[in-house]
């Protein structure tokens, strides 16, 4: 749950279009030449990403195990869970949570102490794109990596699937939107730093909140009713419950859109929120020296 | 003998000193751990609104597993996992040289000398859990709560071999960073007994990253369903282990090219 140091801010050293230069094409053309960066540098470290997304495996195991246990313990289910589909949320869950891994609110703390952040001022574009297109590339380098993975824990805990072409299309689409979903509203929670430098208790509290509302803990429907109803009017369930029910669960048609749908709103949501926090953000943050 | 405890206590006092004049972090680090212990009950209560029992272990005896657990996990956090972070950092930077300039043992010396105390806060809300859930059990004796003392400093010895092991292969490996997040990772594995994970995983919690030793064995000692065979085995892993690093710290030293290299 706490900050990791592979999401720390990387230095940027990626060619921008230079000044003048705006527009959709560019700004595309930068997203590639970023993402390739990330792609060609996070390769090099394969072994380093691989113990750090080992580390993280054992969460949804511990999670799996446990679910399993009571769910054999009940007679083979739990609120209409089987052990089976437990185990299928839980592999999932592996992927869903790497796509999740963004530039940390941690990281803000050091960009600005560091000054890397002033340098990301002087770029001619919203240093937001960075951030989006390096951590996309990375994203490649992970889901290769993940793929061992996952046959290992599919070997180790047999899940049941029940797979549609429409469920496998969602999903592809659905990991996407819970990454720009979550880099947005951790951009938003990060932008804390600017305000106040006893930032760690108010992530903490965040963090445990999404913890017991995404879906990252439990699927969100064995939640007492009352939570799943908080759940709803907040993100979180569209950063984990709902692309991993994409793929491990039995949504039909309908909620599949519906599911997308919210995933827009919130991007929507999250991109405003970002647009009209940052110029504020800016003008509180005081460089210091060279 | 006596200079080594001598620098180790120079050194608390110095981190006391040093961390008193920060003492709104005390009060954020208590609300930090009540949150995560809040979180964990939040777990355990649901857990047990769909079942009685997990795997033979009962509410009140899962209770005394998760305050084991937050009670090891914050004297990690206030004594080995700084220590072992500034070892990393020093190996590969080669400020190790300051620390084997000294005339004390290095191993000792690398081991002791930092301390965040604030993270004591957990071993407070660890213990509390783990004598409400000890008294909701009932029928723990002296004996039992002896056992208990020294299951977990046992425990205690094992884990921090497991990270000086793990911290050591920074002689060999430059980017060792991640191995921090790697074993905060398996680590949260030892909140729940270690009799219900299958087999292969069970061996691996046992041996490779002790987890069974340091969090289920003790929290076996207070609920009464410990032997002595359980007991013996601890010490004897414990002293293995610790022989084992020392070793694996004398050959790893040997790699270390210091500063200028």
């Amino acid at each position: 749950m706490t900050a990791a140091p592979l999401t720390r801010a990387p230095t940027p050293t990626v060619p921008w279009g230079g000044p003048g230069r705006r527009g959709p094409r560019h700004l595309l053309d930068f997203y590639l030449t970023t993402a390739r960066t990330a792609i060609a540098e996070q390769f090099q470290y394969r072994a380093a990403n691989y113990a750090y997304m080992i580390g993280m495996v054992v969460e949804p195991v511990v999670y799996l195990v446990v679910w399993t246990t009571v769910a054999k313990a009940e007679g083979g289910a739990v609120g209409g869970v089987t052990a089976g589909d437990f185990v299928a949320y839980y592999i999932v869950w592996t992927l869903v949570r790497n796509m999740n891994i963004v530039f940390t609110p941690y990281g803000w703390e050091e960009r600005i102490r560091e000054g890397h952040f002033s340098a990301l001022l002087l770029r001619p574009m919203h240093p937001l794109h960075f951030d989006l297109a390096y951590f996309a590339g990375w994203k490649v380098v992970v889901i290769i990596l993940w793929l061992p993975i996952a046959a290992l824990l599919s070997l180790a805990f047999h899940p049941t699937f029940s797979l549609t072409w429409a469920r496998a299309g969602a999903f592809v689409v659905a990991i996407w939107g819970a990454y720009l979903v979550r880099s947005l509203v951790l951009w938003l929670l990060g932008m804390l730093t600017f305000w106040t430098t006893r930032v760690s208790a108010p992530f903490e509290l965040f963090f445990t909140l999404e913890l017991l509302l995404s879906g990252r803990l439990v699927p969100l429907t064995l939640m007492p009713d009352w939570a799943q109803s908080i759940a709803a009017w907040t993100p979180f369930p569209s950063t984990f419950g709902f692309p991993i029910d994409t793929l491990a669960g039995n949504l039909d048609g309908p909620e599949l859109a519906r599911g997308l749908g919210v995933q827009l709103l919130w991007v929507l949501i999250g991109w405003g929120l970002v647009r009209l926090t940052w110029p504020r953000a800016v003008r509180r943050y005081a460089a210091v020296g060279g | 003998m006596r200079r080594a405890l001598g620098t180790a206590g120079t050194f608390l006092r110095v981190a006391v000193l040093h961390e008193l004049q920060y003492r709104v972090n005390f009060y954020l680090q208590l609300v930090q751990s009540l949150v995560a212990a809040g979180t964990a009950l939040a777990v355990l209560a649901l857990v047990f609104g769909y079942t009685p029992e997990l795997a033979g272990w009962s509410r009140d005896e899962l209770l005394v597993v998760l305050g084991v657990h937050v009670l090891l996990g914050g004297v990690i956090q206030t004594a080995v996992q700084p220590n072992m972070t500034r070892l990393l950092q020093d190996i590969r930077q080669g400020t190790l040289d300051f620390a084997l300039t000294k005339p004390l043992d290095a191993q000792w010396l690398v081991s002791t000398r930092e301390l965040q105390v604030w993270h004591l806060a957990d071993v407070a809300v660890g213990s509390v859990l783990v004598v409400v859930g000890a008294v909701r059990v009932g029928g723990a004796g002296p004996l039992d709560v002896a056992l208990f003392a020294l299951t977990l400093m046992l425990g205690t010895v094992m884990i921090y071999c497991a990270w000086l092991a793990v911290t050591v292969t920074g002689f060999w490996a430059v980017r060792m960073d991640v191995l921090v997040e790697l074993f905060d990772g398996l680590y949260q594995a030892g909140r729940w007994p270690v009799t219900i994970y299958p087999g292969w995983l069970r061996v691996t919690f046992t041996f490779l990253v002790p987890l069974a030793f340091a969090v289920t064995v003790p929290a076996q000692a207070l609920t009464q369903q410990l032997g002595p065979v359980a007991v013996l085995a601890a010490a004897a892993l414990a002293a293995l282990l610790v022989v084992l690093t020392r070793l694996l710290w004398l050959v790893g030293l040997r790699h270390y090219s210091g500063a200028s290299a």
